[in-house]
C-alpha cells in the first residue's frame, strides 16, 4: 500500500504544508488571488478575448506586454521579500527575535534573490526587448514567432513553479545561486533546493531560446538599408546580449542540471564526498552568473542612448565608441568570473589577473557615461519621467561602479566580500543600472505599445523616490559592511548595527512608494487615457523607426518595411519632409497565426519540474511524452500562417494616420 | 518661486540624507577603518587610495551631469543648440585616456597588492604561532599544535606575532574573517586553505562567518583575543589545565549541526585532528588546494 502510494505521489506529504503565519498568509492570499482573476474574467466572460488576443498571440508587442506584467507582479513579491527582510533586521538584534526563524529568513533571502534576477529583471529586459526590437530595426516581427512565445510560457512556468514552492514544501536556503554542498542533499535534503533548480533551470531554457531569437532577428530581419553601423544603440546592446546568452546560459543549464543529478539521481558532482568538487560548481555558476550581469545591464545601457539622444534632441555623441565599448565588454564579461571568489585561495597571480580583468571592464563602461553626458552638450534637455530616471540612473550607477572597482582590488575584496558592502554594491549597479534604465524605457515606450502616453509626473515621482529610497536603503548597508555585517544575516549581536538597518529598512519603504507611484502612473494613465492619447505616432520627437508608425503599432508594425539610408532614420525623414508612403509601395504580407504550443510546452515543462522535486517518476514521464508530441505536432503543421492584402494595409493606414 | 524650489528642494533633501548618515557614523566603531591587524592597516590605506583615485572619474562627471543638465535645459533659450555635434576625437579621446590612465595605475597596484596582501603570504616579525581552524556547524574549533590545546569559539593570539591559519570545514562551505585584523578565506570540507595576520593591538575582536551555511549562519560569530605576552602565557597555562579533552569521539558530538556560542578550551589530546578531518572529507587520495605561485 505504502510502496503503491510512495510511486503514485512520491515524497508529498503533510509535513511540507507552511506552518508559519507570514507563508501560511501568502499560501492562501496567493491562490485566492489566482481565484479571484479566474472568477473576474468567467464574470465579465473575458476568456475568448484573454486567449485570442493575449495568450496564444505571437505578436511580440503583446508577448513583450506579459513580460513586463509578470515582472512587475514579482517585483511586488520580491519587494515584499525585500519588506520582510529589513522589519527582520530592524528588530534581531542580541536576544531579540525578529519575525522570523533563521530558516525562513534564508528562504526569503533566496527567493528575494532569484526572483529580483531572473523573473524581474529578466523579465523586465525581454519584455522591452520584445516591445521594442522588431519595431526598431524595421521588422514585422521577431524571426521566430512561435519560439518566441514558448520562451515566454517557459519563463512563466519557471515563475509559477518557483511561486508554488511558498504553497507547498518551502524555497532553497542557500542563496540565490545555490552554493553546494549546502544546496547537496546531504545538507538540504528537502525539496526547497529543487524547486529553485528547476524553476531556473525551465526559465532559463527560455531566456536561451530567446537569446537565440533575438540574435536571428537582428541578423536576418533588418530592414533593407540598414547595415550593422546605421542600427540603433539599443539594437547594439540586445546583439551583444544576445551573443552573452548564446555563450552562458547553456551553462546554467548543464550547472543546474549537474546539481540535479547530484540531488535526485544520488551522483556526486559537486557533492564534499565521493570525489565531487563543490568548487568546480562555484567556477562554472559564476561562468554563467558573471555575463548574466551584463545580460540584464546592457539593454538597460541600451535604452538610455535612445531616450538622452531624443529628450536632448540631438544625435547620440559617440555612435562607433557606443558601440565597441559594447563589444569590448561582451569579450570582458567571460574573463572576469573567478572575482566572486578571490577568496577561495587562489594563487595571487590568478587573482591579480581576474581583478585587472574587472577594472578593465570600467574603462568601456566610463566611456559610455561621458558619452551620454556629452549627448546632453548643446542639446535642448526634456526632463521627462526618462530623462529623471537617467539622472538616477547616472548618479546610482556611478556610486556602485566605484565600488565595483574597489571591490575588483582582490586585497580589498578579501576585506568587503560576502558582506553588506557587497550587497549595496550590486544593488547600486542592478537597481541603478538596469531598474532604473527599464522604468524609462517602459515610460519612453509605453505610448507606441498602448496609444496613449503614461502621466509624466508621476512617473518623475516614482524616480525621485526610488532614489531616495535607494540612498536611504544601500548607502547604511556599505558603511555596516565596513563595520563587519556579513550579508544573509538574519541576526546579530552588535547593538550599534541597529540604526544602521533601521535607516535602511526606511529606504526600502520609500522604495516601496517608489513602486507605488510607478502602479499609481500606470493606473492613473489607463484612467485618463482620452487625454493622454498619442495621435501622431511620435510623442516624443523620436529618432528612430519605431516612431515612424502609428500608436498603438499594428500587430504587423510596418504596413510597408521601410528603406533606412540613416543612422537615426526617422528624425532624418522628418528634417527632409519623407515621411509617407505611396499607394504603390504597399504590397501583400504573412503574419503568423495564434498558436497554443507555447502554453502547452510550459505546462508540460511545468509538470515534468514539478514531478521531479516530489519525485513523482510517472508525471515526469508523461510532462515529457507530452512535450515530445506537442513539439512533433507543431513540426508537421503547415498552416501556421494567414495573409494579409497589400489594400487592407492600405486602408488601414489612411485611417490611422494623422490628418 | 517655482524657481527657487527647485533648487531649495534637492539641497535641503541632500543636506538631510548627508545629516542622517553623519549621525549614524558618528562615534561607530568600524573594524575594516578603525584596524588593529597589520593586513588590516594596509588595506585600509589601498581602500583610501583607490577611492582617492576614483575620485577623478567621479568628480567630472556628477559636475558634468549637474552643469549640462542646467544649462542644456530645453526652458534656457541662451544655451548652444547643435542637434549633429555627435563626435570629437579630442574629448572621446580624452575620456578613454583618463580612465585608462587610473585603471592602469589601479592595474599595477592591484598587481603589486595581490601579492603583498596574498593571504598565503607569510607575515615577517618572528616566529609564528600556527593555529588550525575547523569550520562546523555552526561554531568555530582553532586547534593550538604548538601548545597542545584548542579553543572553541574564540581564538587566542599574542599581539605583534604572526598568525598562520590552517583552514578546514566539516560544513557546508563557511569562510573566516576577522574584519579588525583583515582578509577573511574560505573554510571548505577536505581543504586547506591558509590565511596570515598579525594583530598589533591589543584586544577582542569579532570573527565572523561570511558564507552562508545553514541554520545557525549569523550566530556563528567567535572572538579574536589579541594579549600582551604576559596574558597570552597565562592563557596557555589556563587552557592547558582544563578538562575537556579534544579527541576524535569529541570532536565528532561538537561537529553535530547546532549552534554553539559558548568559549571553550580544550587539551588537545589528538594531535592529528586537524588532519584527519580534512582527510575524510578529502576524496581518494585528491590533494588539497596547493598555493599556486
Amino acid at each position: 500500500m505504502s510502496d503503491w502510494l510512495q510511486i503514485m505521489i512520491g515524497r508529498i506529504s503533510l509535513d511540507y504544508l507552511p506552518s508559519d503565519p507570514a507563508t501560511i498568509g501568502a499560501a492562501i492570499g496567493m491562490p485566492l488571488m489566482v481565484l479571484g482573476v479566474v472568477g473576474a474574467l468567467t464574470y465579465f466572460k473575458k476568456w475568448k478575448w484573454l486567449w485570442e488576443s493575449w495568450l496564444t498571440n505571437l505578436d511580440a508587442k503583446k508577448i513583450g506586454t506579459m513580460y513586463i506584467i509578470v515582472a512587475i507582479l514579482m517585483l511586488v513579491r520580491g519587494g515584499a521579500d525585500a519588506i520582510m527582510l529589513r522589519m527582520q533586521t530592524a528588530v534581531a538584534v542580541g536576544d531579540a527575535k525578529g519575525p522570523f526563524d533563521a530558516d525562513m529568513f534564508q528562504q526569503v533571502v533566496t527567493a528575494h534573490g532569484t526572483l529580483m534576477i531572473f523573473f524581474v529583471a529578466m523579465g523586465l529586459v525581454f519584455g522591452i526587448i520584445n516591445w521594442v526590437l522588431p519595431l526598431m530595426i524595421g521588422a514585422r516581427d521577431m524571426a521566430f514567432p512561435l519560439l518566441n512565445s514558448i520562451s515566454f510560457w517557459l519563463f512563466a512556468a519557471g515563475m509559477v513553479l518557483n511561486n508554488f514552492s511558498l504553497v507547498f514544501g518551502g524555497f532553497s536556503n542557500g542563496g540565490w545561486l545555490g552554493y553546494p554542498p549546502l544546496t547537496e542533499l546531504q545538507y538540504n535534503p528537502g525539496p526547497g533546493v529543487d524547486y529553485w533548480i528547476w524553476s531556473l533551470q525551465i526559465a532559463g531554457v527560455g531566456s536561451l531560446m530567446s537569446g537565440i531569437n533575438f540574435f536571428v532577428t537582428i541578423i536576418k530581419n533588418r530592414a533593407p538599408g540598414m547595415t550593422f553601423w546605421k542600427m540603433p544603440v539599443f539594437s547594439w546592446s540586445v546583439f551583444v546580449m544576445s551573443v552573452l546568452i548564446m555563450l552562458a546560459f547553456p551553462i546554467l543549464t548543464v550547472t543546474l542540471t549537474l546539481l540535479g543529478l547530484d540531488r535526485t539521481m544520488g551522483m556526486h558532482f559537486f557533492t564534499s564526498d565521493a570525489g565531487g568538487n563543490p568548487m568546480l560548481y562555484i567556477n562554472l555558476i559564476w561562468a554563467w552568473g558573471h555575463p548574466e550581469v551584463y545580460i540584464l545591464v546592457l539593454p538597460a545601457f541600451g535604452i538610455f542612448s535612445e531616450v538622452v539622444a531624443t529628450y536632448s534632441k540631438k544625435i547620440l555623441f559617440g555612435y562607433r565608441t557606443m558601440v565597441y565599448a559594447l563589444l569590448a565588454i561582451m569579450f570582458l564579461s567571460f574573463v572576469v568570473w573567478q572575482h566572486h571568489f578571490f577568496t577561495m585561495g587562489a594563487g595571487a597571480n590568478v587573482n591579480a589577473f581576474f581583478g585587472i580583468m574587472t577594472m578593465v571592464i570600467a574603462i568601456p563602461t566610463g566611456v559610455k557615461i561621458f558619452n551620454w553626458l556629452f549627448t546632453m552638450y548643446r542639446g535642448r534637455i526634456d526632463f521627462k519621467a526618462p530623462m529623471v530616471w537617467f539622472l538616477a540612473f547616472v548618479f546610482t550607477f556611478t556610486i556602485g561602479g566605484v565600488t565595483g572597482v574597489l571591490m575588483a582590488v582582490p586585497a580589498l575584496d578579501f576585506q568587503v566580500h560576502n558582506t553588506m558592502f557587497l550587497v549595496a554594491h550590486f544593488h547600486n549597479v542592478i537597481i541603478g543600472g538596469v531598474v532604473f534604465g527599464l522604468f524609462a524605457g517602459i515610460t519612453h515606450w509605453f505610448p507606441k505599445i498602448f496609444g496613449f502616453k503614461l502621466y509624466d509626473k508621476f512617473g518623475r515621482w516614482a524616480a525621485t523616490l526610488w532614489q531616495i529610497g535607494f540612498i536611504l536603503a544601500f548607502i547604511p548597508l556599505y558603511i555596516l559592511g565596513l563595520m563587519g555585517a556579513v550579508r544573509r544575516l538574519d541576526s546579530y549581536d552588535d547593538p550599534s548595527w541597529q540604526p544602521f538597518f533601521i535607516v535602511s529598512g526606511i529606504g526600502v519603504l520609500v522604495i516601496a512608494t517608489g513602486v507605488a507611484a510607478f502602479l499609481l502612473q500606470v493606473g492613473y494613465s489607463i484612467w485618463k487615457r482620452k487625454e493622454l492619447i498619442d495621435t501622431t505616432g511620435d510623442p516624443w520627437d523620436g529618432r528612430t523607426l519605431e516612431w515612424s508608425v502609428p500608436s498603438p503599432a499594428p500587430h504587423y508594425n510596418f504596413a510597408v518595411i521601410p528603406e533606412v539610408t540613416e543612422r537615426d532614420e526617422w528624425w532624418h525623414r522628418k528634417q527632409t519632409g519623407n515621411t509617407a508612403y505611396a499607394r504603390k509601395e504597399y504590397v501583400d504580407i504573412w503574419l503568423p497565426r495564434n498558436s497554443a504550443v507555447g502554453i502547452y510546452v510550459a505546462i508540460a515543462a511545468g509538470f515534468m519540474g514539478f514531478g521531479i522535486i516530489w519525485h513523482i517518476w510517472w508525471l515526469v514521464a508523461i510532462a515529457l511524452l507530452g512535450l515530445v508530441v506537442v513539439v512533433i505536432k507543431q513540426t508537421v503543421n503547415d498552416d501556421s500562417e494567414y495573409q494579409v492584402t497589400a489594400n487592407e494595409l492600405f486602408h488601414e493606414d489612411q485611417k490611422r494616420s494623422v490628418v | 518661486m517655482k524657481r527657487g524650489l527647485r533648487v531649495i528642494i534637492p539641497i535641503t533633501v541632500a543636506g538631510v540624507l548627508i545629516a542622517v548618515f553623519a549621525w549614524l557614523v558618528h562615534g561607530k566603531q568600524i573594524d575594516v577603518i578603525h584596524t588593529a591587524g597589520i593586513v588590516a592597516d594596509e588595506q585600509r590605506q589601498l581602500l583610501f587610495f583607490a577611492l582617492l583615485l576614483s575620485a577623478c572619474v567621479v568628480v567630472p562627471v556628477f559636475t558634468l551631469l549637474i552643469l549640462f543638465s542646467v544649462k542644456y535645459r530645453a526652458g534656457n533659450k541662451n544655451s548652444s543648440y547643435d542637434p549633429n555635434f555627435s563626435e570629437n576625437a579630442v574629448l572621446e579621446g580624452l575620456w578613454w585616456g583618463i580612465p585608462i590612465a587610473i585603471i592602469g595605475i589601479l592595474g599595477m597596484l592591484t598587481y603589486q597588492t595581490s601579492h603583498s596582501l596574498d593571504p598565503y603570504k607569510k607575515l615577517e616579525g618572528g616566529k609564528e604561532l600556527s593555529i588550525q581552524v575547523i569550520g562546523l556547524q555552526w561554531k568555530w574549533l582553532f586547534i593550538y599544535p604548538e601548545y597542545n590545546v584548542a579553543t572553541l569559539n574564540y581564538m587566542a593570539a599574542p599581539v605583534d606575532r604572526p598568525v598562520h591559519l590552517s583552514l578546514t570545514a566539516q560544513a557546508p562551505m563557511s569562510a573566516l574573517w576577522i574584519p579588525a585584523l583583515g582578509s577573511q578565506i574560505y573554510a571548505m570540507n577536505g581543504m586547506d586553505s591558509q590565511l596570515n595576520l598579525k594583530g598589533t593591538k591589543i584586544g577582542e575582536y569579532t570573527g565572523y562567518n561570511t558564507n552562508i551555511n545553514g541554520e545557525g549562519y549569523a550566530k556563528m560569530t567567535f572572538t579574536a583575543k589579541i594579549m600582551s605576552r604576559n596574558d597570552f602565557s597565562n592563557w596557555q597555562t589556563k587552557a592547558s589545565s582544563s578538562k575537556n579533552m579534544m579527541d576524535m569521539a569529541t570532536f565528532d558530538v561538537l561537529a553535530k549541526p547546532e549552534s554553539m556560542r559558548d568559549e571553550r578550551d580544550y587539551v588537545l589530546v589528538d594531535k592529528d585532528l586537524y588532519d584527519k578531518v580534512m582527510q575524510r572529507n578529502m576524496p581518494h587520495g585528491h590533494t588539497s588546494t596547493e598555493h599556486q605561485e
